[in-house]
């Protein structure tokens, strides 16, 4: 028996969803059904939900969704819920999860395009930045202006240090 | 920016099926959190950042800003007419805008869902071209930032359905006879099979109205650009060929159905005194069929594209130079139309 996409019960309603010519199925258990037919979720948020459930990661454990990036700040259950990643480093904090997920949709796991001229590498050197950024944000959220302005000369420092 | 779209001219390869060729590219700069993570300040710097390298590329066209953010609806309404921003842009928050060459076949978007997306447009079936002046204005763009990149999964993006290439090649298709003839869901399965796919005139969620179809690639990581561009480049001259041959079988043994449909759509698109929207690209994608044709001497392909665009309803406003209602539109839409089809 199929699962409920969005609880993991069995799924009793099956809806067919037809978009101009795209046809999309989805498994729901009652309540959810009943919820989803009075709100329909934006079609980003649950082509997301249905790459996820495809790939097998439909059905994992809480406590993995809490699995949280330490430069951006975003959790796994955060990047399911909206589609979208918070920054460049999510790729490697959530790659156990992500990897599947790719495979499904792309059918492959590794870049065979174009290279950046400059160092390629050069990129992971950046996400630094990215850590420094959101703990300033954080900083000015709990008003430690102190904390923050110096974050903002650190920030300013490594940027024209990598500008160089 | 009321002329001079030079995708919709008309010309190139195939131009009377192909109306355009398109190639995009999602670029995000390493520093910075994506722009759904980005708070106000981090969205200011990055406007501020890739603002100021666009207008100092190396080399590349010149390109002028329109900030999206402190642009009226209308006005954003009319850049989304032009295909030149997405619908995402343009309802978007806080600060982003798009840049844009001269010829409008250029424009590169600012703090969209990926920090840049920058695109090519051309007129007909022209990938080629498309490819090689994007590849040099990224190359441009990446002389003075660096992207967000790993050797592994390439260039990275807000969503995984965009990473490695971050490339979106898509051809808009102008199939009315397979539409007629309802062969179109033959070729809209078969695309998806193969993992393209099928879009309406103004993309993700539209529907396919006036009988355009896009075609686009799904699949971005582990191809090359070059594949994903012959893939395209292997199938749509198959659709092509379709619908030329089923327009050949409706000439051979419908022509004088055709020969009607075609000129009643002239008629009430000369003569009507409200239309909606809708109706509008219904009758002149048969005009734009008929024109294709030679069945309408009087008509080229150029202004069949343009009414298509300038019927919009920002457009209209634009024209008319007022802000108009629904009903409104509609009295002046066929106003428009009675004026530029007054001769044909």
């Amino acid at each position: 028996m199929k699962k409920c996409r969005r609880c993991s019960k069995p799924a009793t309603l099956h809806i067919t969803e037809i978009h101009d010519s795209t046809v999309q199925k989805i498994h729901l258990c009652e309540n959810c059904a009943s919820e989803y037919l009075e709100t329909s979720a934006p079609p980003d948020e649950d082509e997301m939900e249905a790459l996820l459930e495809e790939a097998g990661l439909g059905e994992l454990e809480d406590e993995q969704d809490e699995l949280t990036c330490p430069n951006c700040g975003i959790t796994y259950r955060e990047f399911r819920k909206q589609g979208r990643l918070g920054c460049p480093h999510d790729y490697v904090v959530f790659k156990e999860r992500l990897v599947p997920l790719l495979e499904n949709i792309h059918e492959s796991t590794h870049h065979a395009g174009k290279f950046p001229k400059r160092a390629p590498d050069a990129s992971h050197k950046q996400y630094e930045l990215i850590k420094m950024r959101n703990d300033l944000r954080i900083a000015v959220e709990k008003e430690d202006y102190e904390a923050a302005a110096q974050l903002r000369d650190d920030i300013r420092q490594l940027e024209e240090r990598q500008s160089e | 920016m009321q002329t001079g779209c030079e995708w919709l001219r008309g010309t190139g390869p195939d131009a009377e099926i192909v109306v355009s060729s398109r190639i995009r590219l999602a670029r995000n700069l390493a520093q910075f959190p994506f722009i759904s993570r980005a708070d106000e300040p981090t969205r200011n710097d990055l406007e501020k950042l890739l603002y100021e390298k666009l207008q100092d590329l190396p080399a590349g066209p010149r390109l002028s800003y329109f900030d999206v953010r402190n642009l009226s609806d209308l006005d954003r309404q009319f850049l989304m007419e032009r295909q030149l921003i997405s619908k995402e842009l343009a309802d978007g928050e806080g600060a982003r805008g798009v840049a844009v060459d001269q010829g409008q076949s250029v424009s590169v978007m600012i703090n969209e869902e990926d920090h840049l997306r920058m695109q090519v447009v051309r007129s007909g079936f022209s990938l080629d071209e498309c490819w090689k002046d994007i590849d040099q204005l990224d190359d441009a763009i990446e002389e003075d930032v660096t992207y967000a990149f790993s050797e592994d999964l390439g260039y990275l993006t807000a969503c995984p359905t965009n990473v490695g290439t971050g490339i979106r090649v898509s051809v808009m298709l102008h199939l009315p006879a397979l539409h007629m003839t309802k062969e179109i869901q033959k070729v809209l399965g078969a695309l998806q099979k193969i993992s393209l796919a099928v879009r309406g005139l103004y993309g993700e969620g539209s529907s396919a109205s006036g009988q355009f179809f896009q075609v686009s690639n799904q699949i971005t990581l582990g191809q090359s650009e070059q594949q994903i561009i012959d893939k395209l480049h292997e199938v749509v001259p198959n659709i092509i060929s379709y619908e030329r041959r089923v327009r050949e079988a409706l000439l051979k043994d419908n022509r004088a159905k055709l020969h009607d449909q075609i000129s009643r759509a002239t008629g009430i698109l000369q003569k009507a005194q409200t239309i909606s929207s809708e109706e509008t690209m219904d009758l002149l994608s048969s005009v734009r069929l008929g024109v294709s044709l030679g069945m309408l001497d009087d008509l080229d392909l150029l202004s069949v594209n343009e009414l298509f665009i300038h019927t919009q309803p920002s457009h209209l406003q634009k024209i008319r130079g007022e802000s108009l209602d629904s009903g409104e539109r509609n009295a002046a839409r066929a106003a428009y139309l009675r004026l530029r089809l007054a001769e044909a």
